[in-house]
């Protein structure tokens, strides 16, 4: 394998690692790590909202700015102070889930196809992230303060961009005036703007986007930075004093790191770095990978326009339009090519997806080319005819979660989908009528299926709470779900084992 | 319907294992946003620093161009009188204790090169007295420096010390 190749799977196998204690600890659905981009809404809103206090309170002068700013912890200390903590920690909470976001979806390898928008939309975000969080530590213009902006000014003076340096507006306490704070100000109102509109842009391409962490994720989080606001409020330094370089400052090295990092190095090696990891970053998704597979096929005679796979689609990749066939009202789907993740979950969603239907082959509204639905028929009726004893099983997975088709042989039959969520309910009840004494349905657990939606709307079919449902006349002892960690062969069998004990 | 197997976070342990990954997160973020401190300067250093703009002169006066010269432009840039816009870059020397720190020779901004030059540097030198020495040449050709200043100053520790040019005030600065 190639050097990169090997780096970013022994990556993966770590971050899997690290997700793993978290499931543990956290179950599956609430596991943090997979709610990174929620967890960065919620940072956001947690600042917008204390930003809206301080901003009430700072005075927009070089002169009071200091005094506005300080007195707010020394004399507001379980209002004031505290949202001005929060407003701190939350920054710095915003760059650590950013970055293991970013992390994340790197090492899973989601930056090409069907995902490049949401990739090249994401890179740009931690620089505004970063403008916004290094841009505060300006506004209240202590020494750390200080220190920032004149860093920043000597870091951006490298680039032969400013014909007067802006490390001139440093020089002395004379040269800061009213009107360059008032920039500091609008920087840091503008930027989040600028980030809000991102985010919007960001999840364009993704239906039903996690927004905003399950509440109890959203409490431990708001917990934690409230622990440690009151723990250790943000206090003041000193204030600026221009006529001279602070001495040791308490640094905050989530958001001003680079500042250090180019005067141990230089400006031009960490504009260097900086640069390359963007490109690398940008460059990603353009790098040449083997062929995408197919995308979903829409047939306009199996097709009613129902829409339930246009609600149902986890990278809104479906749109519906009139109908060829001219009948007033009557609507189609049809896919974009470019978005389509080829997931097959709007396979599981059209009602004609019925294996119940006549016909020498099966065809359905919406389909897959690599996995045809009248193909999967055939596999589950060859391998129930295979099926000798009295217990006979079937099992269907999915191709991203535990692999199925090892437990083949004695006893079951295995069927593997795309994604689980491809399969039609009425699968199971054929499956059941056909010969099956049962049906084990396995996928990912909740929070961590490859396309985001399947376990959920499989889990939702199933029990009867979304169309397609499963009849209310399908003996349900003998359906069993089990939602596994990916790979997880000994999950898998164990889960198959129980259900065998409980089938005689 | 059946559910086995996915182990749900009922138990104590898992209770606590949330606990203490919220703690650690708490703990990161607590620490790491103060700690450790950066002292950018050491104790007993001060900060000289060297920063101007400053237009150079032109690289040569107005002339007065011979009716011959006139003649051979085309008529719509007939101007009697030809100023160049180029300025010459601005040298400066600056010595510490008599040992020369910066000769620097800054070019004019603009793509014609007809604006200010610029200069900024920062010279960590230790606390106490210092004897500093600026020179500054903004006129073309090879004469002397146009205007310098020699002074001792005594600056003390974490001390900044600007060095500038201000013509109103006379040329170069020391505050
Ligand atoms: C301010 C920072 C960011 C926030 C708040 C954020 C938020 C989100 C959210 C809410 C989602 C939808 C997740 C879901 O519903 O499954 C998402 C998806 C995604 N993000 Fe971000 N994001 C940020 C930055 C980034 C960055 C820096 C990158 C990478 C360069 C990135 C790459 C992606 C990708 C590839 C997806 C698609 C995941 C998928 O298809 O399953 N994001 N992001
Ligand atoms: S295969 Fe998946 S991504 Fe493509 S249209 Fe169907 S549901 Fe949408
Ligand atoms: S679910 Fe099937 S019938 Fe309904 S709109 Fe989609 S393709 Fe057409």
């Amino acid at each position: 394998m190639d050097p990169a190749g090997s780096l970013r799977s022994r990556g993966l196998a770590a971050f899997e690692g690290l997700e793993r204690v978290f499931d543990a600890a956290f179950g599956s659905a609430l596991n943090p790590l997979r709610h990174l981009g929620a967890l960065g809404f919620l940072c956001f809103w947690l600042l917008a909202v204390s930003g809206i206090y301080l901003y009430a309170a700072l005075d927009t002068s070089v002169g009071g700015a200091w005094r506005s700013v300080d007195e707010l912890s020394r004399e507001q200390r379980y209002l004031g102070g505290l949202l001005r903590s929060v407003h701190r920690y939350a920054a710095d909470a915003f760059v650590i889930v950013t970055l293991a976001h970013l992390v994340r979806e790197l090492l899973l390898g989601r930056y090409a196809g069907f995902r490049r928008f949401s990739w090249l939309t994401g890179v740009p975000l931690p620089l505004f992230v970063f403008a916004c969080g290094i841009g505060g530590f300006w506004l209240n213009w202590d020494q750390l303060g200080q220190f920032s902006a004149l860093a920043t000014a000597e870091f951006l003076d490298w680039l032969p961009f400013f014909a007067s340096p802006l490390t001139r507006n440093f020089l002395d306490a004379a040269s800061v005036s009213d009107r360059l704070f008032s920039l500091f100000v609008f920087v840091h109102l503008g930027v989040p703007l600028l980030l809000l509109f991102g985010l919007w842009f960001h999840i364009q391409r993704i239906a039903r986007a996690d927004v905003f962490p399950p509440r109890a994720l959203a409490i431990g989080t708001l917990g934690a930075l409230l622990a440690v606001a009151l723990a250790a409020p943000v206090m003041s330094q000193a204030p600026a004093d221009l006529s001279i370089m602070p001495g040791p400052l308490a640094l905050d090295w989530f958001l001003l790191f680079a500042h250090p990092l180019a005067y141990a190095t230089s400006p031009g090696l960490v504009w260097a770095l900086f640069c390359a990891t963007l490109l690398f970053l940008l460059a990603l998704p353009f790098l040449p990978r083997p062929a995408p597979p197919a995308v979903a096929k829409v047939d306009p005679d199996n097709c009613n326009g129902c829409r339930r796979c246009f609600e149902d689609c986890p990278y809104a990749a479906i749109t519906m339009g009139p109908h060829p066939n001219g009948k007033a009202g009557r609507q189609l789907a049809r896919v974009d090519a470019d978005l389509c993740a080829s997931c097959g979950i709007c396979v599981g969603s059209c009602p004609s997806s019925t294996p119940f239907r006549s016909g020498a082959r099966l065809l359905t509204g919406i389909d897959m080319p690599q996995l045809p639905i009248d193909a999967l028929r055939r596999r589950l009726e060859e391998g129930l005819a295979a099926l000798r004893g009295e217990r006979r099983i079937v099992v269907i997975g999915c191709d991203h979660c535990a692999p199925v088709d090892r437990l083949a042989g004695g006893d079951v039959t295995t069927l593997s989908l795309i994604c689980t969520g491809m399969l039609p309910p009425s699968f199971v009840e054929y499956a059941l009528r056909g010969g099956a004494s049962g049906v084990l349905v396995t996928g990912c657990e909740e929070g961590a299926c490859a396309y985001r939606l399947g376990t959920r709307w499989t889990k939702e079919r199933l029990d009867g709470a979304r169309e397609p449902h499963l009849r209310a006349s399908v003996p349900r002892e003998r359906l069993a779900t089990a939602w596994l960690p990916a790979g997880d062969d000994r999950a898998l069998a164990a889960a198959l084992d129980e259900f065998r004990r409980g089938h005689g | 319907m059946a559910e086995p197997a996915a182990p749900r976070p009922t138990t104590a342990a898992a209770w606590i294992g949330q606990g203490a990954l919220y703690m650690l997160f708490a703990l990161f973020i607590g620490v790491f946003s103060t700690w450790p401190a950066y002292r950018h300067l050491p104790a007993d250093q001060a900060l000289i620093k060297l920063s101007f703009t400053h237009n150079g002169k032109r690289v040569s006066e107005c002339r007065q161009l011979s009716p011959a010269e006139l003649a051979k432009l085309p008529p719509n840039m007939r101007a009697p009188m030809q100023c160049p816009r180029e300025r010459v870059p601005v040298v400066v020397e600056l010595d510490i204790d008599g040992v020369q720190s910066v000769r620097h020779s800054a070019s004019p901004s603009g793509l014609s090169k007809d604006g200010a030059s610029a200069v900024y540097r920062r010279l960590p030198v230790a606390a106490g007295q210092h004897r500093i020495t600026v020179r500054l040449k903004d006129s073309p050709g090879p004469a002397a420096f146009d205007y310098s200043r020699d002074e001792s100053v005594t600056l003390k520790p974490a001390q900044v010390l600007v060095i500038d040019f201000d013509a109103e005030k006379g040329g170069i600065t020391l505050r």
